[in-house]
């Protein structure tokens, strides 16, 4: 691998796009939690639900800060880095993202401003419907820019101007370009990926406070609507999935090939990998353990009917194996992960013994990582498996990026955009850490300063788990 | 109106609408500085608290739009300033994370870190705004192949850097303006002074980046002898001028506020008449430059982004109207502030 222009641009729209994506997926998800929280608050008068709807917003507002300030820099590096690119889809995706200024982000910002700082400026019900706002701000601007991607992925409604590289696509059907063959699946699992992500980060910042015996009443409560949430999506995840593979199956063969290591198409069923290392030069994934046929059943519904493997498809459209393979599964096994965990939670919630259950809080504490995970997963496998298209079979990564720009100058903005998230990452981490020790202000704790960080009751839970306590 | 036109000019509001109100909340960075105690510095950042992230969208959404309508012009723009543009990204994200975090914390060192910060990336993104259109108005070396063929030292001619410091001159008067208005007591006697003080940094830039513009780069004013009605903006933008000083003076900070918004107004609209119909002007070959005809979108998809934008734009200003109305009246600090 050479370190060119195309390369380095590459890396640093990887690691910009994974850093923005930590946080909107924990803004879409509280915002629709905490639009239940305060509503359960206008219907019941409940002074406890009023508490822990403003302890939300303040977390989500130092999050949804981060969010934008990672945002910015993703609006513009379609011009700075793949300025051919944006040339070629200019026409096409440039209208998803100007729609998503439009219809979302104004929303969503003017909107906060009274979540966050109205609470004694508006009436309790013009509180909730900001919350509202808010809260649908963020699923629009979902909405668009999963369109706009989804358009690169499977593109439809457009027709080819000019040659070579000054080639353009133009719209010829607005709507036909909105739903092209895969925006809604994927729409909806983004969706429901965020939402699984705020329940269980909810349900973490609870469980904490619950094992600490701090802030009962209010985390009880808490955890419980969360963790509601979370098992609704968690199951749903798995619907949704299934019916993601199945559009892959049909409009991106090679991507699914990538995802199961399925180097040869045979005349049988294809097996499906529980877990694997493909091996790229043998064509083989090795330390295999799979399920003969499932493949077949989960694309074709029948166990025999062969699936196109990448000995179907021409050598140079060939994505990477290893890392979609591998971040597919991740992301798959943690979607049986959350699966599991949420319904046995909600079995011991039935018996009334959910918080008694030590282990099960402390598992809690550090499950919130795994819907990060598998939210980064599964956008890296969707992404390196389009590869080499930045188009789908329209325009290669390799000749999209800007011709003005040199490898050096890429290089420089990678290491100071290294420097830099570094150092917001950190304070965000810290920051959010003293908002949760501080805890929400329902009178229980007043203003007591604790000093112990998360990274401190981290080490202790987890040695306390170790030992068994 | 021809489409192009209507696009051109959408797109010269936004910008104006972002320049007239990010630039006080950046003007507010740039001078934030001069406040005296910690609570003074918390009425300064809370009295742009609940506002600033709407006034930034303006500037996404002008991407945005950029992107839809001329999308040559955004790739050769962001492409061809790639470092200054980094620098602008970084100053944004300083932005708004320092006035997330500022008074999370009590300790000294950290909130100077982040006062610092404020101030520094408030400053070099106003003056880098200003150095884009300072080069916009000179020309950059643009190919045949549309693609920026200069280097980093074409971007920085003494006249781009002027209007650079013209940028920050002018937001730090709006800025200071906006925050009289926001302010009372002690506090706001203090800024008395100061709004003199960047009132006569504005005059000065302003009269050496008139004479700069008129001597160097005679054919702004080409497009008005075609259309002369446009000489109306520029005594306009001279009668908002001389309006400020005099509204300072009588005590009238609102109008003081308007004016200088109708100064900014008046110089965005100054700018897009200098350079119609170009958007990038080529210093190498007057035909490579990029027009609103030549890097425009398809017919359709103007059409189409104009039916969004006529759907959108009412919802936006409404919800600007509701939240300048919620938030109006002195900046006061409680449990929510930052
Ligand atoms: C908490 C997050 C989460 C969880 C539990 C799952 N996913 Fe997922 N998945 C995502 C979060 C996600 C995502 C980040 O939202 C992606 C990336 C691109 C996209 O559209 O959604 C995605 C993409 C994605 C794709 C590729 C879409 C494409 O390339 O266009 C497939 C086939 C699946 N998922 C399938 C599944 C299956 C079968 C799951 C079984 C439980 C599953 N996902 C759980
Ligand atoms: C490369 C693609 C992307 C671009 C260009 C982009 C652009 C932006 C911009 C400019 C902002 C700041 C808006 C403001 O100033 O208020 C932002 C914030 C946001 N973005 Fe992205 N974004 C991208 C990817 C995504 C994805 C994939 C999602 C979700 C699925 C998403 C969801 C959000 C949300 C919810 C916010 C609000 C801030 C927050 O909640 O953290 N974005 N984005
Ligand atoms: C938010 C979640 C997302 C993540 C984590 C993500 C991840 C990635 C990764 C890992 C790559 C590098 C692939 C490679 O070079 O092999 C990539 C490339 C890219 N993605 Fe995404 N992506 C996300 C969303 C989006 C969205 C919403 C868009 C467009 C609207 C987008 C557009 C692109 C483009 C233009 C490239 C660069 C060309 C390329 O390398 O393929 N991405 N992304």
């Amino acid at each position: 691998m050479e370190f060119d222009v195309v390369f380095l641009s590459r890396l640093q729209f990887a690691f910009t796009i994974m850093f923005h994506y930590i946080f909107p997926p924990l803004s879409i998800g509280l915002g629709a939690i905490m639009v239940i929280m305060e509503g359960l608050f206008l219907k019941t008068k409940n002074p406890v639900y009023e508490h822990m709807t403003r302890f939300w917003t303040k977390i989500f507002a130092v999050n949804f800060a981060m969010g934008v300030a990672s945002g910015i820099v993703m609006e513009f590096e379609f011009g700075t880095n793949w300025a051919t690119y944006s040339r070629f889809v200019g026409d096409v995706f440039g209208s998803a993202l100007a729609a998503e200024g439009i219809f979302a982000f104004f929303l969503e910002s003017g909107f906060l401003a009274i979540l966050v700082f109205g609470w004694d400026r508006v009436s309790p019900k013009m509180h909730f419907f900001s919350t509202l706002m808010v809260s649908m701000g963020s699923i629009f601007s979902s909405v668009w820019i999963v369109v706009a991607n989804s358009w690169m992925q499977t593109p439809s409604g457009y027709h080819i101007v000019g040659e070579g590289l000054a080639a353009r696509a133009e719209i010829v059907d607005f709507w036909a370009m909105v739903f092209n063959p895969s925006s809604v699946d994927r729409l909806t699992h983004t969706l429901i990926g965020a939402f699984i992500l705020g329940a269980f980060f909810v349900m973490s910042i609870n469980a904490y406070y619950i094992l600490k015996g701090r802030h009962l009443e209010i985390s009880k409560k808490g955890f419980k609507i969360a963790l509601a949430f979370g098992t609704v999506f968690s199951l749903l995840a798995l619907v949704s999935g299934h019916s993601n593979a199945n559009m892959i199956a049909k409009h991106q063969p090679a991507k699914l090939a990538a995802f199961e290591g399925h180097f040869y198409t045979g005349t049988q069923g294809a097996d499906l990998y529980i877990f694997g290392w493909p091996n790229e030069l043998e064509k083989r994934v090795d330390f295999g353990v799979k399920i003969p046929g499932m493949l077949s059943f989960l694309v074709h519904n029948n166990f025999n009917t062969p699936v196109t493997g990448l000995d179907q498809i021409p050598a140079e459209n060939h994505p990477p194996i290893k890392i979609p393979f591998l971040t597919y599964h991740v992301m798959i096994s943690l979607g049986m992960a959350f699966i599991g965990l949420t319904l046995l939670s909600c079995f011991y919630w039935w018996k009334g013994t959910l918080f008694s259950k030590k282990w099960l809080m402390r598992t809690y504490i550090f499950a919130v990582i795994g819907p990060y995970i598998a939210n980064q997963a599964g956008w890296i496998a969707a992404e390196v498996g389009r590869q080499p298209w930045i188009v789908y079979n329209l325009l290669r990564t390799s000749d999209a990026h800007s011709k003005a720009v040199s490898a050096n100058m890429v290089l420089t903005s990678i290491i100071l955009f290294g420097l830099i998230y570094a150092l917001l990452f950190f304070v965000w981490v810290y920051v959010l850490n003293e908002k949760i020790q501080h805890g929400p202000d329902d009178g229980t704790h007043p203003h007591e300063k604790q000093t112990e960080g998360l990274l401190q009751a981290a080490v202790d839970s987890t040695s306390d788990y170790i030992t068994g306590k | 109106m021809d489409i192009y036109i209507f696009w051109f000019a959408t797109l010269g509001v936004l910008l104006m609408g972002y320049a007239i109100l990010d630039g006080f909340d950046l003007g507010v960075g740039i001078i934030h500085l001069t406040a005296k105690t910690d609570h003074e510095r918390r009425i300064y950042m809370n009295s742009i608290g609940p506002l600033w992230d709407g006034n930034e969208v303006w500037l996404v959404t002008f991407g945005g739009a950029l992107f839809a309508a001329f999308p040559d012009a955004y790739a050769t723009a962001f492409s061809g300033f790639y470092l200054p543009f980094m620098l602008l990204l970084f100053g944004l994200i300083f932005r708004a994370v320092s006035l997330e975090f500022r008074s999370k914390q009590e300790s000294l060192a950290w909130r100077k870190f982040w006062d610092g910060s404020f101030f520094v990336a408030s400053t070099l993104v106003t003056f880098l705004f200003g150095v884009a259109v300072g080069n916009s108005i000179m020309g950059i070396p643009i190919g045949a192949d549309k693609e920026f063929a200069g280097t980093l030292l074409d971007l920085l001619q003494p006249y781009s850097l002027l209007i650079g410091v013209l940028a920050i001159a002018t937001f730090a008067m709006h800025g200071s303006i906006f925050l009289y208005l926001k302010t009372e007591g002690e506090t706001q006697e203090r800024l008395h002074p100061l709004m003199w003080k960047t009132f006569g940094f504005f005059m000065v830039m302003y009269v050496l980046a008139t004479i700069a513009t008129l001597v160097g780069n005679p054919e702004v004013i080409n497009n008005f002898k075609d259309y002369p009605s446009g000489w109306v903006i520029v005594l306009l933008n001279v009668l908002a001028i001389a309006n400020i000083p005099r509204a300072i003076f009588q005590g009238k900070p609102f109008y003081a506020f308007i004016s200088s918004s109708a100064t900014i107004a008046a110089l965005t609209f100054l700018f897009g008449a200098a350079l119609f119909p170009n958007l990038m002007i080529s210093s190498l070959k007057p035909e490579y430059s990029l027009t609103l005809y030549n890097a425009a979108s398809s017919v359709k998809t103007l059409h189409l982004m104009q039916t969004i934008a006529f759907i959108g734009m009412p919802f936006v200003l409404t919800y600007t109207f509701i939240i300048y109305w919620v938030f109006r009246g002195k900046t006061k600090l409680n449990k929510f502030s930052y």
